[in-house]
């Protein structure tokens, strides 16, 4: 059940806060609009309600302070709305690394940047900052957090890195080759979607969610569908209801067999990566044949879905069901045999369960580490209510139990096409989505990674007039930060590709 | 593992190459001359470098490595440094927050050198061109001798690209 917005005074405001920190409710996101700010939580997993509180003098009392993981949604709200947390543990930007014209740029009155002059700033802040001091908006300088000790050093990775791969900033403090603390730095990939969807129509806004985060266009698209029709009140036709389904699992097996080979490989060992790479692009070809593109780009629009699955289809999906189920069991084997690889995988970067709890963390990440949340499940959002699936959950939070998670997901998806072409409906693909006043919707779809947020606002004229997405990797990243501690440098990676978190799905 | 290991090895998956794109042909003869050719022989390495894409790009151009493309089969493969490139494989919008690390990326690239432009976002900003975040297309940050257009677009799209890149580079 999803409660639609209600507005609180600051007590209420404070109490729920209160709520967070005791672990009583769960942080599902926090995001502004206008001068409102706005909190999702859930009480139980499946009641998710929305509060509002009205920025009067331009602040609200801060939920990082008493909650950490709303630090960096708080940091994100103050950077691009310019409003304040009082209280905040940690005030430094979010997101703005310096090189836009504008500060605060979706504040409602947008202001030129403005900040210390160019003197003040030394050159040892200088250089502590990640990038380039040049063309850099003056008194625009990042301090990451101070550590102390003996023998300790710093590695700077990125904003490029080594692989094909996205961009984004890691400080790691080793002592020898153990991580001590890794700070990250991201924003780098900022797009300004959420500015862009400002004014946008529904079916361009549509578009901008589908390239939120690539992997993820398909859990984006429906999120942002299953939102709008929430504000319009209408509802989807049963068949495109199903093949949204299908397209979603779709993308989960491809991206979850992607994944699994590509953690293997970061142990060096291959064999499964070229294993994986093959079943992963016979689930992309097969997806293509279905809907005519490989990823499944924008044919979930508001309303339905933009086109019907091509008539040979059905038996694509049969024979990709065949291939996988043919060849997966045995790499399966494979992965739990080879004793050189669990080496790699089993005990390393460890999420503790108590931290998945408390940030509410998705996907596998949080179900590896004993938080049994999966959207379409405590959600039920059709057709997932009529459809059979186990949501398995571990309790290790080892590398080796975001692979198995992985694992078991491939099988429930496996089982879900095939539940879906199954029965799936005939009928229309769509309904108008017709403009109906000022409304508001909010959903949630589970995408590979975890909960993908959607919240948005619509005109009269049917237009967007805020919309805020929210993805997984808000809730996860933090928790990378904690894992690797203890680790070794040379495992960062095979962890990072544990948690495969999105940088352009989170820097929007 | 043996068997797993010899199974794979008959290599029945890897298809026949796409014809070299012809539209990217002409608009390389203009960047690429002879000398490049006899220096580099038929082998060109590749640093790829997300300037802002949303990882869509991302997952085709890693694509190309699987059995069924084979990137590796035409001499051309991917390194993890600029300094060990030949070419540069741009994605995305470039964003503001990404102009001075692709810059530097490129500076740090010895010549002759290469750019390729991958997706409709790196070759005007697509759709993300316009917001206060982003700094435009590829073509706007770096010298750019290649674009290869889709959103994204597919393997078979890239390779055709890269293979006219080939072509004219080795």
């Amino acid at each position: 059940m999803i409660h639609p917005r209600t507005h609180v005074t600051e007590d209420g405001w404070r109490e729920a806060i209160g709520r967070l920190a005791a672990g009583s409710t769960t942080l599902l996101g926090l995001w502004a609009d206008g001068i409102d700010v706005l909190m999702a939580v859930s009480l139980g997993d499946s009641d998710v309600s929305v509060i509002s509180y009205t920025c009067r003098d331009g602040r609200f009392p801060s939920v990082g302070a008493k909650h950490p993981p709303a630090i960096r949604l708080e940091r994100a709200i103050q950077t691009l709305f310019g409003i304040e947390a009082d209280g905040a543990v940690d005030k430094r930007p979010w997101l703005d690394l310096g090189f836009w014209d504008v500060a605060h740029p979706l504040s409602v009155i947008p202001g030129r940047a403005e900040g210390a002059s160019p003197e003040s700033i030394t050159p040892a802040l200088r250089s502590m900052d990640s990038g380039p001091a040049a063309s850099r908006r003056p008194g625009m300088t990042y301090q990451f957090l101070p550590v102390e000790g003996e023998g300790l050093h710093e590695v700077a990775v990125g904003p490029v890195h080594a692989g094909i791969i996205e961009p984004g900033h890691f400080r790691f403090t080793a002592n020898g080759e153990h991580v001590v603390r890794l700070e990250q730095r991201l924003g780098y990939v900022h797009k300004g979607i959420e500015g862009l969807m400002q004014g946008a129509t529904l079916a361009h806004a549509a578009k901008l969610a589908g390239r939120t985060s690539g992997d993820s266009t398909v859990a984006y698209t429906y999120a942002f569908a299953l939102a709008a029709e929430t504000a319009l009140e209408i509802k989807a036709p049963p068949r495109a209801v199903y093949l949204r389904a299908l397209m979603a699992e779709l993308e989960r097996l491809a991206n979850h067999l992607g994944d699994i080979g590509a953690i293997c490989n970061d142990a060096a060992f291959a064999l499964m990566l070229a294993h994986m790479a093959v079943l992963r692009e016979r689930t992309l070809r097969a997806a293509d044949a279905c809907f005519g593109h490989r990823l499944m780009r924008d044919v979930i629009v508001p309303g339905g879905v933009a086109r019907d699955i091509a008539p040979a289809g059905i038996a694509e999906l049969r024979a990709l069901l065949d291939t996988v189920r043919t060849a997966f069991p045995r790499l399966k084997e494979l992965y739990d045999n080879t004793a050189s690889l669990q080496d790699r995988t089993v005990t390393t970067g460890i999420v503790k369960s108590e931290y998945a709890r408390q940030f509410g963390a998705g996907g596998y990440v949080g179900r590896a580490s004993g938080r049994a949340y999966d959207a379409r499940r405590a959600l039920r959002y059709a057709p997932y209510d009529g459809l059979t699936f186990d949501v398995p959950v571990l309790e290790a939070g080892d590398v080796n139990a975001r692979v198995w998670i992985r694992i078991l997901e491939v099988e429930q998806s496996l089982a879900l096409i095939e539940q879906i072409i199954g029965r799936l409906p005939e009928g229309p693909l769509s309904v108008a989505a017709e403009p109906k006043g000022t409304c508001e919707g909010l959903a949630m779809t589970e995408a590979f990674r975890g909960d993908v947020l959607v919240w948005l606002r619509l005109d009269e004229q049917g237009r967007v007039a805020r919309c805020h997405l929210r993805d997984a990797s808000w809730f996860q990243w933090p928790l990378l930060e904690t894992a690797i501690e203890g680790n070794i440098i040379a495992d960062f990676p095979i962890c990072n590709k544990s948690f495969n978190c999105s940088y352009s799905g989170h820097d929007l | 593992m043996r068997r797993t290991l010899l199974d794979s090895l008959h290599g029945p998956l890897t298809e026949a190459p796409p014809a070299p794109d012809e539209a990217a042909l002409k608009e390389l003869a203009q960047s690429v001359n002879r000398a490049a050719r006899a220096r580099l022989g038929r082998s060109l390495s590749i640093r790829q470098v997300d300037a802002g894409s949303c990882n869509g790009c991302e997952l085709e151009i890693h694509a190309l490595s699987n059995a069924f493309y084979d990137l590796e089969r035409f001499g051309l493969r991917f390194v993890a440094s600029p300094r060990h490139a030949d070419v540069l494989m741009v994605t995305g919008p470039v964003t503001k927050n990404m102009r001075e690390a692709l810059k530097r990326t490129y500076e740090a690239t010895p010549d002759p050198k290469w750019v390729v432009a991958v997706g409709g976002c790196a070759a005007d900003g697509g759709i993300f061109a316009g917001s206060y975040a982003v700094e435009g297309g590829v073509k706007d940050v770096v010298p750019v001798d290649l674009h290869i257009p889709g959103c994204p677009p597919n393997p078979r799209q890239l390779l055709a690209g890269l293979l006219a890149l080939l072509q004219r580079a080795a």
